[in-house]
């Protein structure tokens, strides 16, 4: 027996997986979003005051941080195209330093919140009625879910940057690296939603 | 299947598309921040929407793929509007 010419790989099939595992994640975002354009229709006030909290600078800069990061991933995928093992593995790296950047901005952001009482099941939230109960419920939610996604990612991209630099994917042979692109894109067009939801629309 | 000829994006493109995203970004915290109304939504859904077409067809190579990949992205985009839509129109008109 050959194993070499044994070994199928089809690489459209596989990418039209990840899709398929896309817009499950889609639907499921699709979902919170319904609930909070609901709840943002029954409380239009609470909601207003509640979304002026939240820091818009602070959501920008994390806004730019996660594009950027979106923006090398994609070039780590244009290197090792052009088989330059090197470069690919610089651009992996910095995708992964801006996630966890986003992340520790993240951290002190609820943090911040946190330390105002400000939490889901909070007592203090729970006095300034059901509107900001919603609000901060979703805020956190949905957020939180945002960011286990890419806590998801980044462990994807850690595990595609041994696989580049064990060359077990190389110019040939790239399909398992552009689905941890697509996943990581995916994580960043939530937040293309999630971000002006909550912080811009007040 | 290796062997397909695949699309390689240049540098320079995922960088121009990368400054275009920032500066909608900017432009819409910019427009939100003053006061326009109920027409701060619709832009700043708008440009959020023009933002994600640039990353599903240049970041997520859908300008470079097959059209049913595309066709498929549109539909379930299609799916959340309808559901977001119909329940809307249950709460305002119960």
């Amino acid at each position: 027996m050959n194993q070499s010419i044994d070994i199928h790989r089809d690489d459209e099939a596989s990418k039209t997986g990840m899709w398929l595992f896309l817009f499950t994640e889609m639907l499921l975002f699709g979902g919170l979003f319904v609930v909070y354009s609901v709840y943002r229709l029954l409380n239009p006030t609470a909601f207003h005051l509640a979304a002026h909290e939240l820091s818009v600078p602070i959501g920008t800069i994390n806004t730019i941080i996660l594009l950027i990061s979106s923006a090398t991933i994609a070039m780590s995928i244009t290197a090792i195209q052009k088989n330059n093992k090197k470069l690919s593995l610089l651009f992996l790296s910095v995708t992964l330093v801006l996630g966890l950047l986003f992340l520790v901005n993240k951290y002190f952001e609820w943090g911040d919140h946190i330390k105002e009482h400000i939490y889901p099941g909070s007592p203090v939230l729970a006095l300034r009625g059901q509107g900001d109960v919603l609000f901060y419920g979703l805020y956190f939610f949905m957020t939180g879910l945002h960011a286990l996604h890419m806590i998801i990612g980044m462990a994807f991209i850690g595990f595609i940057a041994v696989r580049v630099y064990k060359n077990k994917i190389d110019s040939g042979n790239y399909a398992l690296h552009e689905n941890s692109g697509l996943y990581w894109h995916l994580v960043d067009l939530i937040w293309i939603f999630l971000f002006p939801l909550f912080y811009l629309i007040t | 299947m290796e062997n397909e000829k695949h699309t390689i994006i240049p540098y320079r493109t995922l960088l121009s598309v990368l400054s275009v995203l920032i500066i909608l970004t900017l432009i819409s915290v910019f427009l939100t921040q003053i006061s326009l109304g109920t027409l701060t939504v619709v832009i700043a859904l708008l440009i959020a929407v023009v933002k994600s077409s640039f990353v599903l067809r240049i970041f997520m190579h859908l300008k470079f793929e097959k059209r049913f990949l595309s066709t498929m992205v549109v539909a379930v985009t299609l799916l959340i509007a309808v559901v977001i839509f119909i329940t809307l129109l249950d709460y305002l008109y119960r």
